[in-house]
């Protein structure tokens, strides 16, 4: 099913097209790094915390549209979000901020969830050691 | 379905896919639909006519491989006739063996029918192929035993475009006594292809691949060579194919064959030149870009590239997004999330099938549309490059090697 992406939203196109915060961060307090075990791709995120809040979050993506566009939509919902808030955010709750995935293609945004839980366990796992 | 927003000329490069019907194609075949109908087994003057019309357009289709009129069965497609040649002649010759040697680069519909053979207790061996997706004449020769029936390996490759040296397996395949099968969907049109000269005993071809019509395709098998049909019910095709016979598109068949003799030798040369361009063009302005398959031996449109550390869908899509049309063997746009298994089979890692891209060129390419192609593709690239954590580390590590 080469076409599968004609079943992207609008949203997704748009966050595809045009991402947000796209790259990397100087000095974060969080990386997650994380590969998709069904098609091999990787997700890098970044954030930045101050007084248990995360204040930016950017990320850097090798994978398809759905990828993109989640991990775009994924950085864009967790800013302003307190550490334990943003822990709750689950896949389905990304892919349902994009006007929904393509079943197929839902796999994809679980990597995005996995990247960011992956980036705050490593911002916890650094202010443990501080402390 | 995301309708394709922006104005501007669409640029089709996906030949390999299929190919629009030629003008005198349609036209050619206008005339079976509702005037000259008739069924080619009714004995009266309608189906006279359709008679005449589906021999004519056979010696045309037998010409195009230098084969004769009675050696061609009309199929319904590449896929069709693939599976007749292979369960055809295993049926047929199972009192004599149960082996079958193919390689690892076929087209599913050969690889596919090998798996179902498998299971009827039929003994598969799949030769592999070197890092430009070549098969060693030698390694057939290898896997030849007592019990071995059939040989069936592509011509060129739909994907990586290679061209296989079948020559030589025909030669070898006739010396031992087996027959030799061809699929050679992705060659008959575009390249010369003489089913004496390679000494094939069955080859496949399919029209829409070279500007006729979908649903139709043909399975030529030498004089004298005995194959199980798979569908019976009627005495067409010397009851070797029942079924009344698709008229029109057989008729579009034998015109798209006709036109293909007469523009093959310009137009291989004209899409060669292109495809070069293309091919050079990008690899001029883009690092990291590697070309898929054989430098030469190679069909002429095809351009199978690998564009490191970049996604292939996210490429497809924003191509697609700037009316530029073209596929990828990433797993990403697969069903089955699993990479191609061809460009896994030329020994490509799970991230660099990911990053291959297929352009596949045709008649109706022209200059300008590379132009275009090599105008927007690089942007395309830098863009998703920008966003890729491959990116930086590999190209430090690329550039301290
Ligand atoms: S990242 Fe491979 S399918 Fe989405």
């Amino acid at each position: 099913m080469p076409n599968i992406w004609h079943q992207y939203s609008e949203k997704v196109m748009e966050h595809f097209e045009n991402p947000h915060n796209v790259g990397e961060m100087e000095n974060p307090d969080g990386i997650g790094h994380v590969g998709n075990p069904m098609c091999g791709d990787i997700m890098e995120l970044y954030i930045r915390v101050k007084d248990n809040i995360i204040t930016e979050a950017k990320f850097k993506t090798f994978g398809c549209g759905a990828a993109i566009a989640t991990s775009s939509m994924v950085t864009e919902m967790v800013k302003g979000e307190t550490v334990e808030e943003a822990l709750k955010i689950s896949n389905q709750a990304v892919a349902e901020a994009l006007g929904g995935l393509p079943p197929v293609k839902m796999h994809c945004s679980v990597l995005a969830e996995e990247a960011l839980r992956s980036a705050i366990n490593d911002y916890l796992n650094k202010s443990k050691k501080e402390d | 379905m995301r309708k394709y927003a922006r104005k501007m000329k669409r640029i089709y490069l996906d030949y390999a896919a299929t190919t629009p019907a030629h003008p005198e194609v349609v036209k050619a075949m206008q005339s079976y639909y509702s005037n000259a109908f008739g069924n080619s087994s009714s004995i009266h003057s309608y189906g006279q006519e359709t008679r005449e019309a589906i021999e004519i357009a056979r010696k045309k289709v037998a010409a195009l491989i230098n084969a004769r009129s009675e050696e061609i069965i009309f199929t319904s497609g590449g896929t069709e006739a693939d599976n007749l040649a292979l369960k055809g002649i295993a049926y047929t010759s199972k009192d004599r063996g149960n082996h079958i040697i193919t390689s690892s680069i076929e087209h599913h519909a050969v690889m596919e029918t090998c798996d179902f053979l498998k299971e009827q207790g039929f003994r598969i061996t799949c030769v592999p192929v070197d890092k430009y997706g070549l098969i060693n004449p030698e390694d057939v020769k290898k896997a030849i035993t007592d019990k071995t029936i059939l040989i069936s390996i592509m011509h060129a490759n739909n994907e990586v475009g290679t061209i296989q040296p079948i020559a030589e397996i025909g030669k070898l395949a006739r010396e031992a006594d087996i027959l030799f099968h061809t699929d050679a969907v992705q060659t008959v049109g575009h390249i010369p292809v003489d089913v004496n000269e390679i000494r094939a005993d069955l080859l496949s071809t399919s029209a829409h691949k070279l500007y006729g019509p979908k649903g139709v395709g043909a399975l030529y098998v030498r004089k004298g060579t005995k194959i199980t049909s798979l569908l019976h019910g009627g005495e067409q095709e010397n009851r070797r194919r029942a079924g009344t016979h698709n008229t029109p598109a057989i008729v579009g068949f034998g015109k798209a064959a006709e036109l293909a003799q007469k523009e093959l030798q310009h137009e291989s040369k004209h899409l060669t030149s292109l495809r070069n361009k293309l091919i050079n063009g990008l690899q001029k302005q883009v690092e990291h870009i590697y070309l898929n398959g054989h430098p030469t031996k190679r069909l002429p449109n095809n351009a199978n590239i690998r564009v490191d550390f970049v996604e292939g869908e996210a490429m497809l899509l924003s191509l697609d997004l700037e009316g530029i049309a073209i596929s990828t063997g990433s797993a990403c746009s697969s069903s089955n999330l699993k990479p191609s298994h061809i460009l896994t089979a030329i020994g490509l890692q799970p991230d660099q099938a990911h990053s291959s891209l297929r352009l596949s060129l045709g008649r109706e390419t022209t200059e300008e549309d590379i132009g275009r192609v090599l105008e927007v593709l690089p942007q395309i690239i830098a863009r998703l490059r920008a966003m890729s954590p491959l990116t930086k580390s590999s190209m430090q590590e690329k550039t301290n090697a």
